[in-house]
């Protein structure tokens, strides 16, 4: 099938039994030169992956040759960028602030990113859909530095004066807050895809036997999309704990090992971004952080997304 | 009789389902608030920077260089340049190697063939890597490390290893896209291309690439439009604000999302503002390609 155009040698040249081999002409030589260098670009990205493990790797060995595991793991001061001796690397409240920011930012989205997909999904007309899907996926399109600017410029005043809220400038509410609007598309058109993936005979069925509307979706439609939707989830939230700049920009400069979220919060990716724009040089211990807590943030979205790519997977391979 | 009969039974129905259809309605109305609060926060947000930023969009403020000093004649110049640049050379490297790719795995590829498997899984993986890891590799692979191009920057940061690296992050939006297109070329062209003696390489080239060519452009044009507004992995790479000559490939250089960064972080009120004016921009550089890629789905799409 796959090799139609070389189905067969050109009957071995003169000799009287036709040779059943195949016989590489230019033709067929430049075929497989063709085929080769396709290939070489796919696996580019195979290598991308190879590039960032090994550079995280080795980059982070550095940093545990200087900083026990220990005490970036179990040590709970984050101070890389102090001078002499009063750094110090336990990654704790780096990690806490990371993970609590994300919940505030899940606790916004998964409400209002399943509404809109159950919406889109389930009762919205043809019409409606076509108008609303768009300015959904829009939501998704815009920069995350303007979520970040509209964060401290707007929603923070907002908070602060309007709600009478008592923040600081930079503060972990309007950064979760903002983070949670910023995940909300991916919730959204995830649960959406998998809602639609229902077969229609399922709702039919539940119809038939007298359910009303919201019981067919909350009770057939939603547990049967249930692996798409925790897909969903899942993926909003492995975008919400690698998010950099809205909360480089709303949040500030240091983690806290706190539940205030009237104070700065400071999560993995933005300490990141700060260490690489100030002036920290190279191949100094506080430089060598950017790559431990990179190994740290890396392992972590990348176990998320091996769950999210096997639930997806779950739902197309029931329904498809 | 078998109308009273409908009549009864109608009324029955109704007056038991009468809660279920207060709780449908309750339903229903929750999920179209979800659907309002997430449009009026997109209503705002656009509104209150078209708000602050369009007043300040004046051919100065495009052709200016930046100032510390007066925020009334500080421009995004060397950010609007830097970023057109960033955007052809990231086109120059995602287009070959993504469209190959996806030809690749769509053509050629034998699915049940582990290494296969490994760059599908790999490429999906790689579509939620956070930015700020692409921005690590791009600083310590590609500025300082074993594939600093020809040795241009030596080190330092250059326009083109930013362009790499964005190019690297929205990689895999291209292949995957493309895939998409190129699956919906019906194989019974192909077919009717081998018959006719074309060899497979001819048909690709000849029929499959250019039927699906309307919706590889159009995940060109998502990809790059994701590629432009990314700004953490540009600040690992080393973007910087001031600049007060023109980028060019192997030197320094500064985008639309570092000005806009850079501004928003300004304790000054009057330079802060500015930094609305830039995502006018960035959002209106945004609007035009996601136009145009609309206009090539509508004027080019192949419907089989």
């Amino acid at each position: 099938m796959d090799d139609g155009q070389e189905h067969s040698a050109r009957a071995g040249s003169g000799s009287a039994v036709p040779s059943l081999t195949r016989v590489r002409t230019r033709r067929s030589a430049g075929e497989q030169a063709i085929k080769g260098l396709l290939a070489c670009a796919a696996v580019l990205s195979v290598l991308t992956t190879t590039g960032i493990v090994i550079t995280l790797i080795t980059e982070s060995s550095k940093f545990f040759g200087e900083v026990p595991f220990g005490d970036f793991f179990f040590g709970r001061d984050w101070e890389p960028l102090a001078g002499g001796n009063s750094q110090s690397f336990g990654v704790a409240p780096l990690i806490w602030s990371t993970l609590y920011l994300t919940l505030i930012a899940l606790i916004v989205a998964i409400p209002l990113g399943l509404g809109v997909g159950v919406y889109l999904a389930e009762y919205a007309t043809p019409r409606v859909r076509k108008i609303f899907k768009p300015i959904v996926e829009l939501l998704a399109g815009i920069p995350t530095i303007v979520f970040g600017y509209f964060a401290l410029t707007f929603f923070t005043p907002l908070l602060k004066d309007q709600l009478g809220i008592d923040l600081q400038v930079f503060n972990g509410l309007s950064g979760g807050i903002i983070l949670g609007i910023l995940v909300l598309p991916t919730i959204a058109s995830v649960s959406e895809d998998a809602m639609s993936a229902v077969p229609q005979s399922l709702r039919e069925g539940a119809f038939g036997l007298g359910a009303a509307k919201w019981q067919v979706v909350v009770r057939v439609v939603f547990p049967a999309a249930l692996s798409g939707i925790v897909a969903a989830l899942v993926l909003g939230a492995s975008r919400a704990i690698g998010e950099t700049v809205v909360i480089l920009v709303a949040s500030g400069n240091n983690p806290n090992l706190t539940f205030d979220l009237t104070v700065a919060h400071q999560n993995m990716a933005a300490f990141i971004a700060n260490v690489a724009r100030s002036d920290v040089s190279a191949g100094s211990v506080a430089y060598a952080t950017i790559f431990a807590v990179g190994t740290t943030l890396f392992v972590m979205t990348f176990l998320l997304n091996l769950v999210a790519i096997r639930f997806v997977r779950k739902y197309r391979q029931v329904y498809e | 009789m078998a109308v009273a009969e409908t009549e009864i039974t109608r009324k029955v129905v109704e007056r038991a389902s009468s809660g279920a259809r207060t709780k449908d309605l309750l339903f229903r109305a929750s999920l179209l608030l979800c659907l309002f609060v997430a449009v009026l926060f997109l209503g705002v947000l656009i509104v209150d920077v078209a708000i602050d930023g369009v007043p300040l969009i004046t051919p100065d403020f495009l052709t200016n260089f930046p100032s510390r000093l007066f925020p009334e004649d500080s421009g995004i110049r060397p950010a609007l340049i830097g970023t057109l640049y960033l955007m052809l050379l990231c086109a120059a490297f995602i287009v070959p190697i993504g469209v190959a790719a996806a030809v690749y795995l769509e053509e050629y590829a034998d699915p049940n063939r582990w290494y296969n498997r490994l760059i599908e899984v790999n490429i999906q993986n790689l579509a939620s890597v956070p930015s700020v890891v692409y921005g690590i590799l791009g600083l310590a692979f590609i500025v300082r490390g074993p594939i600093d191009i020809w040795g241009l920057g030596e080190g330092s940061p250059t326009l083109l290893a930013g362009a790499l690296t964005l190019g690297l992050l929205v990689l895999p939006v291209v292949i995957i896209v493309s895939r998409e297109a190129i699956r919906a070329v019906p194989p019974s062209i192909r077919e009717g291309s081998l018959a006719l003696g074309a060899t497979k390489w001819q048909t690709i080239w000849k029929m499959v690439l250019p039927g699906s060519v309307a919706g590889i452009a159009t995940g060109v044009i998502l990809a790059l439009s994701r590629a432009i507004g990314e700004t953490a992995p540009l600040i690992l790479v080393g973007a910087i604000a001031f600049r007060l000559t023109d980028p060019t490939i192997d030197g320094q250089f500064s985008a639309l999302p570092i000005a806009i960064f850079q501004a928003a972080g300004e304790p000054r009120p009057e330079f802060q503002i500015l930094a609305a004016g830039a995502i006018v921009v960035l959002l209106a550089v945004l609007l035009l390609m996601n136009s145009v890629a609309i206009f090539l789905r509508n004027r080019y799409e192949q419907k089989w």
